[in-house]
C-alpha cells in the first residue's frame, strides 16, 4: 500500500455522503452563472448572427441597421478584437470568421439592453455570402480527402501474416453517430471590467484556465489581468472543455467595450447548432478467429468526424485507438487513425473521449461474428478478455486483468443470468412477436490524461485562527461529486469532522495553470494535490502538538478533531487549540498542495508507452424486449459490477455509475443526431437542434431493474485513498443494451443470424435488424455488410 | 385598438399573482414574458430554462388550479411556456417556497440524501413536478400487485415525472426518492391549501407596447374579441404557442386567454355522447373519463408528459390542426365531432371532415372550439398505437386510432385515425373498406394491412424515414389483430 493510497483510521472518505450541494440543489438555492444575472446591476445580454450556410465566404457585413433597433447598445466585430481573433489554442478557430465554416457559425455578436433587444438587433444585421461547397457526411470528405490534424498508426505484430493464417476471417465497414452532451445547463458566461481595466469572468467551464487563457489572447492581455470564476457546472460531460472559451471571450470583449457586465448565454437551439459534440466515426475493419474463437488480429481504419476545426480531435482519436482492444487480448493488430474535416459543429470531448468509439468498434466485430462463427456472443467475449500479463496494443501491462474475470463472473452470479437466459429462451419459443435478449459486455479504460503534461493539479488550503479550514483546488463541479469528495479527502487527512472544512468555488485567482476537468481525472488529481496542502500543515501541526503531548511529532495522530498520541489514550487536544498555538508560534496555517501523477510515459508518434496510471474495469448484462411489430423495447433489466477501487464516496460513485450507463445507453440507442445532408438550401443544418426532435433518454429508458455493485477488493495503489476515477468508464457498460438489442432483433430469425444494426438502435433501426432476420431475403445483406473472407467447410453456409 | 369596449375585460387590479405565499405585482413587462424568465427576474432563479419548449421540466412550478377531488390541486406545469400574463390573480409555489436548505420539504428531503441531484440543474424542476404527485389527492397505496416499476408502492405514478429530464443521474435515485414518500403531514400547509377553493379567474386586460393580453370573463367576451380581432391568437394552456414565443420569436399583437372559461370547461358523460369542453386539460379528461373510453384511456399516458398535459387542452390540440398530434387520431377513430362557437352561433362538425390542409382546418378565424362531442355507445375493440423514439414525451412518427366492431365473426365496422402519414391527421378510408364486411381473420388482416402500408404520403424526417412509418402502418393493424385474435369484445 502507498502512502499516497494508504487510509487512516475513521476516515471520513468510504462514507456514503450526498452530494455537497444536496440541499441548494434541491430548494432551488444552488447558483449557476446565469443566475447571477439578476444579482448583477445593468447587464447587457448577447446574441448572435448566426450562418444560415454550411460553408459560405462572407462578401458583406453590415451591422448599422442593428444600431438602429432600440435598446441595441453594440456589434461586436472582429475589428474589436485588439488581441487574438481566436477561440481555440489551435489557432484554427476565429472568433469572428470570414468564411463561415458550419451552419450556424456566428459571425457577429450583439449586445442589448434586453435579450429580446439584442435577438432584434442581430436579425437586423444585414450579411451577404458567396456559398461555397460543403463536406457534410465522413464519406464524403473521405472521398475528398479532406482530414486535419495528424493521422496516427498503432501496430503491434504482424497483422497481415495473422489475417492469412487465421481461420475465420471477417470484413466490415461501420458508420456510427456522435452525441449532443446535452447538459441542462447551456453554455453561458457573464463577464465584468474591474475599475482597473482586469476581466472577472463567471463561466460554466470545465478548463477555467484555458477559458482565462483564451479571453487574455483575445484581449491582448497577460493572464493575470483575467480571473475565470466557475461556481458550478449544470452538467458538462465534456461539452465545457474547450467549448466555453470563445463565448467567454466574447462576453469579456464586450465588458471591455461597454464598461458594462455582459451576459452571454446561449438557448437550446444555439447550443445545439453551435458547440461541438461527441465525434461520429467511420470504421472499416477486418478481423481474424482461431479455431477456439480467438481474436488473433484485428485491422480496422478509424476515421473520426472533427467536424470544421480541431479542437480535441487529435487526442480524442488517440484515445479511441489505445482502446479499440476494450477489454479483449489481440496478440495483432493494426489501426489507422485520421481526423475528417467537415461543415459541422467543431465535435470535441464527450465523457469517454474517443474510447467509446474505438471499443465500439471491437464489439461490434464481436457482435456480428459471434453467430458466424457459430459462437454464443456472452462466452465469445468473455473467452478474449485480457488475462494477467498481457500488455495492451501499444506496449502497457494490463494491470489488474483479473479483475475482468472477477467482475464477469460476479455479474453471471448476482445478475442470475444462466437461470434469466434459460427463461428468455423459453420465452421466445412461445412469443413469435416478442423477442428477449440477455448481452453482457466488459470495460476496460486507461485513467490519465494521455498527454502527459496534463496530470498534474494544484491546491490551496487555509487553516483559520478558529480551526476552519477553507480548501480550494483546481478542479471543476459539474455535478459528479467532485467537491463533495475533495471534502471528504481533505476531512480525512486533517482528522477533522467533514463540517469544519468548506470548500470555495473554483478560481484561476487561487490555484493557476489547471488542466480541465476531465479524463474522469478530476478526483485522483485534485484530491491528491489536497492531500498534499493538509500534509504540509497536518506536518506543522504536528510538530506544535508533539511538543504539548511530549511525543515525537511522527507519533501525533489527528481523528474526528483531537489530536492524541498514536496509542490513542488519554483526551488528547482540541483541533482549535493545535491551531490556535500554532498561530502565536507563528507556525504557517496555509499550504499550497501539488501532485504529478508518476510513472507516465507517452510516445505520440510511435503510439506507444504507458500512458495510463491505471485502468478501470467493470462489466454489465443487460436484458431487453422487442416488438416485432415495431422494433420498440424496454430495458427490462440491468445488473453492473464496477471497479472504482476503495471508493472515495460510495453514493457519489453509484451515481456516476448508473448515470454514466444511461448516458451511454442514450447515445447507443436513442440520441439521433440527424444533419441535412441533401443538396438543398438547408445543407448542413443540424434537423435536431431542439430537446423537441433531439431526445435524451427519459424515466422510460432507465432499467426497470438496475443493480449496481462495486468491486470489492479493489484498493489501488497509484491513486489518493485507494480510488479509481470513474466519471467516465461505465458509459461504455452501455454496450450490453446495443448487443442485447442486436441478439433480440437475431432471435426474430433463424438461429445463426448476424443481424446488421444502426448505431444509434433506435426503434426504427431496431425493426429494420429485426425485418431483415425476419425475411430470409436479408442474407445477401448481411454477407455485404460483413464479408466472410475465409471459413473452413462447414461454416460457410452461415 | 379596436377591440370591442362592451366586452372588453375589465381588470379589477393591477395585474398580480401570489408567489410562494406573497402576494406580488407583475410589473412592466411584455405580454409575450414568461413565467419563467419573470421569477428569474424576480431573483427567484430556482426555476431554470433548459429547453424552452416544455420538453426538460427544469422549469417547473406548482400552480394551484381547481381540483377534481380536492377543491384546489397543486398542478406542475412548464413556467417556460406560459405566459405571466396568464397567472393574473393565480397562486404558484416555486422550489424555493417549498423549503429551504434548513427546512426541506419531504420531497426534497428524499431526493437530496438518495443521490437524486447531481449538477442540481434539472432538480428544481424535479421537486416541482413529485410535489405536485406527492399532494395528489387520490394518490394511494396500491395492492401490491399493481406496483410495478412505474407505480410505487406509495401510489406514486412515475408519468408524473414524465416530463421531467435529468442528465445526470439515470433517474434511479429519483424514482427511488418518489416511491419512498410518505403522505403529507397533518400540518402541511400546502396540503390544507388543497381543500380551499382555487384563486377564480381574473379578468385581465394588459396592454404593453402595442400588444394586449385579454382574458374575457365569458364566452361571448371571447366571441367579441374575435369577431373583431382576426389576428388575435387564442391561447388555453399555451403549450403549443408558447413554443412559437420562445422559439420561433412569434410576437402575437393579441393574446385572448381562454383555458379558465366556465363555458369551455363543461363535462358530461350522457347516454349518447359524451361531451369533453375544450379548455379541459389532457390531465383533466383523463381523471373525468377515469376509464370509461378505453381508446383515450391507452392515449392518455402517451400523450406528451404530464407537465404538458396539465397544461394542454384538448381544444388545443385540435385547434393548432397539426398533423402530428395524439388526439386526432383517436378521436377520428372515435367518430367524433366538435362544437364551433362563435358570435355568429354554434355549429357541430365532424372531425372527419375538420382538417383540410397542413394546418389548415374548417374553423374560421372567428370561430373558437367549444366543445369535443364523442358519441356513444363506443366500438367494442379499439387502441391506440404510437410509434416514436422514446416511450415517454416524445412526438409521433405515426399514431394509429382504431375502433372496430366485430360480430358474428364478421367486421360490422372499422373506424381508423392515423397521424404523421400526411398533411393532415385523416381515416384510413381504404383499409377501413378492406375490413368491413370481411370475416375478423388473420388472412383478412394480412390483406388489409398492405391496404393500410400505403395510407397517406408519409415523409421522411429526422423523426423516421418514409419508409418505416408505411410498415408501421401496416405492421399496427397486425397488432391490432394479435391484440384483439379472439378477445372479449368478439361476439362469436
Amino acid at each position: 500500500m502507498s502512502q499516497l493510497s494508504e487510509r487512516p483510521r475513521q476516515a471520513i472518505v468510504g462514507l456514503p455522503l450526498p452530494h455537497e450541494s444536496a440541499a441548494l440543489h434541491v430548494t432551488g438555492n444552488a447558483l449557476y452563472t446565469d443566475d447571477l444575472v439578476v444579482r448583477t446591476k445593468d447587464a447587457l445580454h448577447a446574441w448572435p448572427v448566426q450562418s444560415p450556410h454550411a460553408h459560405a465566404r462572407i462578401t458583406s457585413l453590415k451591422v448599422k441597421p442593428a444600431y438602429d433597433v432600440p435598446g441595441v447598445v453594440r456589434v461586436l466585430t472582429a475589428e474589436d478584437v485588439p488581441g487574438v481573433n481566436d477561440a481555440g489554442v489551435k489557432h484554427d478557430e476565429p472568433l469572428f470568421p470570414t468564411e463561415v465554416m458550419f451552419h450556424g457559425h456566428a459571425i457577429c455578436w450583439v449586445l442589448g439592453e434586453t435579450l429580446e433587444a439584442a435577438r432584434l438587433g442581430a436579425a437586423a444585421v444585414e450579411v451577404e455570402y458567396e456559398s461555397l461547397p460543403s463536406l457534410v457526411t465522413v464519406p464524403e470528405a473521405i472521398a475528398a480527402g479532406s482530414f486535419q490534424g495528424t493521422g496516427r498508426h498503432l501496430n503491434r505484430g504482424d497483422v497481415g501474416t495473422a489475417l492469412s493464417q487465421a481461420t475465420h476471417v471477417f470484413r466490415g465497414e461501420f458508420e456510427f453517430a456522435g452525441q449532443e452532451h446535452f447538459y441542462l445547463e447551456t453554455h453561458v458566461a457573464l463577464a465584468l471590467v474591474d475599475e482597473a481595466g482586469q476581466i472577472f469572468a463567471q463561466s460554466s467551464t470545465q478548463h477555467p484556465s484555458e477559458t482565462q487563457e483564451i479571453i487574455a489572447h483575445v484581449l491582448g492581455v497577460p493572464s493575470h489581468a483575467v480571473t475565470v470564476q466557475c461556481l458550478r457546472m449544470g452538467g458538462g460531460f465534456g461539452g465545457k472543455e474547450m467549448q466555453p472559451h470563445g463565448f467567454a471571450a466574447i462576453a469579456a470583449l464586450g465588458a471591455t467595450l461597454t464598461g458594462r457586465p455582459v451576459r452571454l448565454r446561449l438557448n437550446r437551439t444555439q447550443d445545439m447548432t453551435m458547440s461541438g459534440k461527441r465525434h461520429g466515426f467511420h470504421s472499416e475493419w477486418e478481423a481474424g478467429f482461431d479455431d477456439d474463437g480467438r481474436l488473433v488480429a484485428l485491422d480496422a481504419t478509424l476515421t473520426s468526424d472533427g467536424g470544421w476545426s480541431l479542437d480535441l480531435s487529435e487526442p480524442v482519436l488517440a484515445r479511441a485507438m489505445c482502446h479499440i482492444d476494450n477489454a479483449y487480448w489481440i496478440p495483432n493488430v493494426r489501426v489507422d487513425g485520421r481526423i475528417a474535416k467537415t461543415n459541422k459543429t467543431s465535435q470535441t470531448a464527450f465523457r469517454g473521449f474517443g474510447g467509446p468509439q474505438g471499443m465500439l468498434v471491437v464489439e461490434e466485430v464481436l457482435g456480428r461474428c459471434a453467430p458466424l462463427l457459430g459462437r454464443d456472443a456472452m462466452d465469445l467475449r468473455r473467452r478474449n478478455l485480457y488475462r494477467p500479463h498481457d500488455t495492451t496494443p501499444y506496449g502497457q501491462p494490463v494491470r489488474h486483468a483479473e479483475r475482468l474475470e472477477a467482475c464477469w463472473s460476479e455479474v453471471v452470479e448476482t445478475g442470475e443470468v444462466e437461470r434469466r437466459r434459460m427463461e428468455i429462451e423459453q420465452f421466445n419459443a412461445t412469443h413469435p412477436d416478442t423477442k428477449r435478449a440477455l448481452a453482457m459486455t466488459p470495460v476496460k479504460f486507461g485513467i490519465s490524461f494521455n498527454l502527459t503534461a496534463f496530470n498534474q493539479a494544484g491546491a490551496l488550503v487555509h487553516v483559520y485562527k478558529d480551526g476552519s479550514v477553507l480548501i480550494n483546488h483546481g478542479g471543476t463541479e459539474m455535478g459528479q461529486g467532485l467537491h463533495t469528495k475533495m471534502l471528504q479527502v481533505a476531512a480525512t487527512t486533517l482528522g477533522l469532522p467533514l463540517e469544519r472544512v468548506r470548500l470555495a468555488p473554483t478560481r484561476t485567482d487561487k490555484v493557476p495553470n489547471t488542466s480541465a476537468t476531465a479524463a474522469s481525472s478530476g478526483a485522483d488529481l485534485n484530491g491528491a494535490a489536497i492531500k498534499n496542502a493538509c500534509e504540509q500543515i497536518r506536518e506543522r501541526l504536528a510538530r506544535v502538538a508533539g511538543g504539548r503531548l511530549g511525543i515525537s511529532p511522527g507519533d501525533v495522530r489527528f481523528s474526528e478533531g483531537v489530536i492524541r498520541g498514536l496509542s490513542f489514550d488519554g483526551e488528547g487536544l482540541r483541533w482549535e487549540d493545535v491551531v490556535n498555538d500554532a498561530y502565536h508560534q507563528r507556525v504557517q496555517l496555509w499550504a499550497a498542495g501539488f501532485y504529478r501523477t508518476e510513472g507516465l510515459h507517452w510516445d505520440p508518434v510511435a503510439m506507444r508507452g504507458e500512458p495510463f496510471k491505471y485502468f478501470a474495469y467493470g462489466v454489465a448484462a443487460a436484458e431487453v424486449e422487442v416488438d416485432g411489430f415495431s422494433g420498440a423495447y424496454t430495458l427490462r433489466r440491468v445488473d453492473i459490477v464496477h471497479d472504482v477501487g476503495d471508493s472515495l464516496s460510495p453514493l457519489i460513485d453509484l451515481g456516476q455509475i448508473e448515470g454514466g450507463f444511461v448516458q451511454g445507453a442514450g447515445w447507443l440507442t436513442l440520441e439521433d443526431l440527424r444533419w441535412d445532408e441533401s443538396d438543398g438550401p438547408n445543407r448542413g443544418r443540424l434537423a435536431t437542434q431542439a430537446a423537441s426532435t433531439y431526445k435524451l433518454p427519459s424515466f422510460s429508458e432507465m432499467p426497470e431493474v438496475f443493480n449496481v455493485s462495486l468491486l470489492e477488493k479493489a484498493h489501488e495503489d497509484g491513486a489518493v485513498y485507494g480510488s479509481k476515477a470513474v466519471g467516465e468508464p461505465p458509459l461504455m457498460l452501455a454496450f450490453s443494451v446495443r448487443e442485447a438489442l442486436r441478439q433480440a432483433a437475431a432471435a426474430f430469425g433463424p438461429p445463426g443470424t448476424s443481424v446488421v444494426l444502426r448505431s444509434p438502435a433506435t426503434p426504427e433501426a431496431v425493426y429494420w435488424a429485426l425485418d431483415g432476420a425476419r425475411s430470409s431475403g436479408h442474407r445477401a445483406e448481411q454477407l455485404e455488410t460483413v464479408e466472410l473472407m475465409r471459413s473452413p467447410a462447414g461454416l460457410s453456409g452461415v | 385598438m379596436t377591440t370591442t369596449a362592451d366586452h372588453r375585460p375589465v381588470a379589477l387590479s393591477a395585474p398580480a399573482l401570489k408567489v410562494n405565499g406573497e402576494d406580488t405585482a407583475i410589473g412592466e413587462v411584455t405580454v409575450h414574458t414568461t413565467a419563467l424568465d419573470w421569477l428569474r427576474d424576480r431573483g427567484l432563479t430556482g426555476a431554470k430554462e433548459g429547453c424552452a419548449e416544455g420538453e426538460c421540466g427544469a422549469c417547473s412550478v406548482l400552480v394551484a388550479r381547481p381540483g377534481i377531488d380536492t377543491s384546489t390541486e397543486w398542478t406542475a406545469v412548464n413556467a417556460c411556456l406560459l405566459p405571466v400574463a396568464a397567472l393574473d390573480g393565480q397562486e404558484i409555489i416555486t422550489s424555493e417556497g417549498l423549503g429551504s436548505p434548513a427546512s426541506l420539504h419531504p420531497v426534497q428531503e428524499e431526493l437530496a440524501v438518495r443521490g437524486g441531484s447531481q449538477c442540481g440543474f434539472c432538480t428544481p424542476g424535479f421537486v416541482c413536478s413529485m410535489a405536485a404527485e406527492y399532494y395528489r389527492p387520490d394518490r394511494t397505496a396500491p395492492a401490491a400487485e399493481a406496483c410495478d416499476h412505474e407505480h410505487g408502492p406509495n401510489g406514486f405514478d412515475i408519468h408524473a415525472l414524465s416530463g421531467n429530464l435529468c442528465r445526470c443521474t439515470g433517474y434511479r435515485p429519483i424514482r427511488d426518492a418518489a416511491y419512498a414518500l410518505g403522505s403529507p403531514a397533518a400540518d402541511d400547509k400546502f396540503a390544507a391549501r388543497t381543500l380551499a377553493p382555487p384563486p377564480p379567474p381574473a379578468p385581465t386586460a394588459m396592454e404593453v407596447a402595442g400588444s394586449e393580453f385579454l382574458r374575457p370573463a365569458s364566452l361571448d367576451g371571447v366571441l367579441e374579441v374575435l369577431a373583431d380581432r382576426a389576428d388575435a391568437q387564442v391561447v388555453a394552456g399555451s403549450t403549443d404557442a408558447g413554443v412559437e414565443v420562445n422559439l420561433r420569436g412569434a410576437r402575437p399583437a393579441l393574446v385572448v386567454a381562454v383555458d379558465r372559461l366556465a363555458e369551455l370547461r363543461e363535462f358530461e358523460f350522457g347516454a349518447d355522447e359524451v361531451r369533453i369542453g375544450a379548455a379541459l386539460t389532457l390531465s383533466e379528461i383523463e381523471r373525468l373519463l377515469d376509464g370509461r373510453v378505453p381508446l383515450l384511456a391507452q392515449m392518455f399516458p402517451q400523450f406528451a408528459s404530464r407537465l404538458i398535459r396539465n397544461g394542454a387542452t384538448i381544444g388545443g390540440n385540435l385547434g393548432t390542426g397539426s398533423p402530428i398530434g395524439d388526439t386526432p387520431p383517436a378521436l377520428l377513430a372515435l367518430d367524433a365531432s366538435l362544437v364551433l362557437a362563435s358570435r355568429r352561433g354554434e355549429r357541430v362538425v365532424p372531425l372527419a371532415d375538420y382538417f383540410t390542409e397542413y394546418r389548415q382546418t374548417l374553423k374560421a378565424p372567428d370561430e373558437l372550439i367549444r366543445a369535443i362531442l364523442v358519441p356513444l355507445p363506443l366500438a367494442p375493440l379499439t387502441a391506440f398505437h404510437k410509434i416514436a423514439k422514446r416511450r415517454f414525451d416524445d412526438i409521433s412518427s405515426v399514431a394509429i386510432g382504431y375502433a372496430v366492431e366485430v360480430e358474428d365473426g364478421v367486421i360490422r365496422q372499422a373506424r381508423i385515425g392515423l397521424g404523421g402519414v400526411a398533411a393532415t391527421p385523416l381515416r384510413a378510408r381504404a383499409t377501413e373498406e378492406a375490413l368491413t364486411g370481411r370475416p375478423w381473420t388473420e388472412r383478412t388482416v394480412r390483406e388489409a394491412a398492405a391496404v393500410m402500408a400505403a395510407e397517406g404520403t408519409p415523409m421522411d424526417d429526422h423523426r423516421a424515414s418514409a419508409s418505416y412509418r408505411s410498415a408501421m402502418l401496416g405492421q399496427s393493424l397486425l397488432r391490432f389483430y394479435a391484440e384483439h385474435r379472439a378477445p372479449e369484445g368478439v361476439r362469436a
